[in-house]
């Protein structure tokens, strides 16, 4: 079975909420859309406190190319626009508070019947990027960035990424199972845009039952491939190199071994965008871990506050943290009080017991996170640099081509916070970049 | 633009844990192997148990105390040394207690109590925390250790009870020499190797035979090794590597003169090899960190250990192999960086 060199198999905890049925989280009296929920250029908002708005209605304007807007989740009336904890960032960043009126209704002319493989290129990815469509694995880069590459760069592989490898998380798995139309429609859509006559849906093989139904449904020209269950086989780098062996470069992008990767929700809000022209307001969620007391998978609104999911899903049990994503990856949180965003892929609540809270004590030069580590480098080297702030000699070791995917982090015996170095580093090697330029 | 406060009017934060949620926050990632440092020095006793146990049974009572004193002040010395220095007590990673059951392995069983201590003295404060301890040796400290008392106590540390059964043991336990003591006698003695490696090699295999008390058996080692590498504490690379070489060398010398020099399955089984393949080389901190780099290290370590064996002035060469080795750690490292992923060839 493919795959790639280094990773790790941290214990999977899917049972958990894999078998659970996406179920809707219902309306809620009020949502906090943050105005920033994708990676690139800002936007700003263009409605004002009092506005009355509608499901769907655009409530940001990007400001560039590498920028898309947010919609509101209801239709209700603007209550303010103020600043809020940013669940990634964690970091004030406006928000866009509305109070719903509980009729949840459209925007004038949505949802709306178009052929999509009668669109042009340019009206697709229009259509997407007014949709507010990022990557929903969590990365959030927009999406019809990513579908646009430069003539340059000849695009011939096409990956919908369902590897789904972090711990626990299985909303990409249940979409698979409940909706696979949607995944193989959106898949067309963005071949049509890329000027592809195939793809690849690329699954992790613990999940045979989506494995399956997508080989049933799947029209001949995408093919639908199992990759062996080791994290992080859904790294994009890593997923590339599992399918066409291919490296991407250092420093590089995708596009420069002539691949495009979308996870698969992302397939299914293109779809949604491009043949509805719904825009990107709701998503598949999976609220687990031993932390809360009934684990779901959720179709939830962006804005929805965690708080009210958590209480959704029976309220916390012994919860010593709350995660935004997968174990491996995912952002610590300090309140319930933050939205759903478009890429929280999960809410991942902890015991102590499941985590890992102990000190770190020296490198003993073991070599597990050499093996570990899916890019080649020496994450020991690092993590020592990263006590010393020695942010310079760190970007001499490959700082920089870290990414950050937390597999030399999770075999450490000396339970080295690795990760937390190289962030700690890159922070560093970014001031100071930042403070050449300046000056 | 204001700050917002993030409530809702049907969610009551109060009525919720909302109000006294305590949580953790800190970098991903948020899950942890439980193969931490503890464990991985339990294994590596676990896997020394039956090295051990052949030799109490060949030695007895004496070899039980050189263990015991030799465990014991390696981890007094260690935690005196941090109470002394105000650095935080380390001794629950049970790298000392392995450091002292290594030396243990490594001495005589006829050792007095007080050669032991020192051992351990050097061992754990001078080889280990003077250079800050855990993961910043350089040097193996139980060899380090060893090398240190065989060149200061030079006949406390050559001087071999004969092994016995253990139910057997006499008081006045007579003393003999190791096979490679007694080859290297020969060769001084006739130029010849001759009767020493005639005996039967099921002896040093099983460990019927003079030495350290931990080195006797080479299958009860192998039995630890093997259990070692099935349980991914070290990798095959070092063992195989380091006693493949001194197979190789020691046969090309035997098969041109099968007079002078002992044959490789000798060489394999007596002396040192098998516990410093196994158990010494491979010590975390003090050998290299990539496949490739454990591979030279090893090289270096049989071909060192062969050029003492054959043509130095000590019978055996492992411990002192494996330090001089240790000295070339650093700059095998950084000469064997794995392959990045896209590098730019």
């Amino acid at each position: 079975m493919k795959t790639f060199k280094g990773g790790v198999h941290p214990p999977e905890e899917k049972k958990l909420v894999k078998d659970n049925p996406i179920v809707s989280f219902p309306l809620s009296s009020r949502y906090y859309v943050l105005v920033q929920q994708h990676l690139g250029a800002p936007a700003k908002p263009i409605v004002s406190a009092g506005d009355e708005v509608r499901k769907g209605q655009v409530l940001s304007e990007p400001l560039g190319f590498v920028s898309v807007p947010v919609h509101a989740p209801t239709s209700g009336k603007v209550k303010e626009i103020g600043r809020m904890v940013h669940p990634v960032t964690g970091l004030l960043a406006p928000c866009i508070v509305i109070d719903a009126d509980g009729k949840d209704e459209w925007a004038d002319g949505l949802p709306l019947e178009r052929d999509p493989f009668s669109m042009s290129r340019e009206e697709l990815l229009n259509a997407i990027k007014s949709a507010g469509i990022v990557g929903m694995g969590g990365a959030t880069f927009p999406t019809h960035v990513k579908l646009s590459p430069p003539k340059d760069k000849p695009i011939d592989t096409f990956i919908v990424n369902g590897a789904e490898c972090e711990p626990y998380l299985s909303s990409d798995h249940r979409l698979m199972l409940e909706q696979p139309e949607r995944i193989l429609k959106g898949t067309r859509v963005a071949m049509r845009i890329l000027g592809l006559d195939r793809a690849t849906v690329a699954v992790e093989a613990n999940k045979p039952d989506a494995i399956r139904l997508l080989r049933e449904k799947a029209p001949a020209d995408i093919q639908i491939e199992a990759l062996k269950v080791k994290y992080p086989q859904g790294a994009e780098k890593q997923l590339i190199n599992a399918l066409t062996k291919r490296e991407v470069p250092s420093g590089g992008l995708p596009m420069d071994v002539g691949a495009v990767v979308q996870n698969a929700g992302t397939c299914a809000a293109v779809w949604d965008a491009c043949a509805h022209g719904i825009p990107l307001i709701e998503r598949i969620t999976s609220v687990t871990g031993r932390g809360v007391v009934q684990p779901k998978n959720i179709r939830v609104r962006v804005g929805t506050l965690v708080g009210e999911v958590i209480e959704f899903c029976g309220g916390l049990n012994e919860a010593a943290k709350i995660i935004f994503g997968g174990p491996m990856m995912g952002i610590a949180q300090f309140t319930q009080e933050i939205p759903i965003m478009k890429g929280t892929s999960g809410v991942l609540v902890l015991r102590e017991e499941d985590t890992n809270i102990t000190l770190y004590s020296a490198c003993i030069s073991c070599g597990r996170c050499v093996e570990a580590c899916p890019m080649g480098l020496i994450p020991s080297v690092l993590s020592k640099l990263g006590e010393k702030g020695m942010w310079e000699k760190a970007v001499e070791n490959d700082l920089l081509d870290c990414v950050e995917c937390g597999s030399c982090t999770y075999v450490c015996p000396a339970n080295r916070p690795i990760v937390h170095f190289v962030k700690h580093l890159k922070a560093l090697s970014r001031a100071a970049s930042a403070k050449s330029k300046g000056a | 633009m204001k700050n917002v406060p993030a409530s809702n009017p049907a969610h009551d934060p109060a009525k919720g844990q909302t109000a006294k949620l305590s949580v953790y926050v800190s970098s991903s990632p948020h899950v942890h192997t439980p193969e931490d440092v503890p464990w991985i020095m339990r294994q590596v006793v676990y896997a020394l148990i039956p090295g051990a146990l052949v030799g109490v049974y060949f030695f007895g009572i004496p070899a039980i105390k050189v263990i015991a004193v030799a465990v014991a002040s390696c981890v007094a010395m260690e935690a005196l040394w941090q109470k002394l220095t105000g650095s935080p007590l380390t001794i629950n990673d049970g790298s000392a207690a392995l450091t002292g059951l290594l030396l243990a392995m490594n001495l005589p069983s006829g050792a007095p109590w007080w050669l032991v201590v020192i051992g351990s003295f050097v061992a754990i404060i001078i080889a280990k925390q003077i250079f800050g301890g855990i993961g910043n040796n350089p040097f193996n400290p139980a060899l380090v250790g060893r090398v240190f008392l065989l060149i200061s106590f030079p006949v406390a540390m050559t001087t071999w009870p004969e092994p016995r059964s253990f139910f057997t043991q006499a008081a006045d336990a007579t003393t003999g020499a190791t096979p490679l003591g007694a080859l290297k006698t020969a060769i001084f003695e006739h130029g010849t190797i001759g009767a020493a490696p005639e005996m039967n090699l099921m002896d040093p295999f099983l460990g019927n035979v003079g030495g350290s008390l931990g080195e006797i058996s080479a299958l009860a080692l192998l039995l630890g090794g093997v259990y070692l590498i099935a349980r991914k504490i070290i990798t095959w690379h070092i063992p195989v590597t380091y006693v493949g070489t001194v197979v190789v060398i020691t046969g090309i010398f035997w098969l041109i003169n099968p007079d002078g020099y002992a044959n490789p399955v000798f060489h394999l089984v007596a002396g040192g090899l098998m516990l410093g393949a196994f158990f010494m080389a491979t010590d975390m901190v003090t050998s290299p960190i990539t496949n490739t780099g454990k591979i030279i290290f090893a090289v270096g370590c049989g071909v060192i250990t062969v050029v003492i064996r054959l043509w130095g002035g000590y019978p055996e060469g492992v411990s002192f192999a494996i330090l001089i080795m240790n000295a070339f750690v650093p700059l095998i490292n950084s000469a064997t960086k794995p392959a990045k992923f896209g590098a730019v060839r």
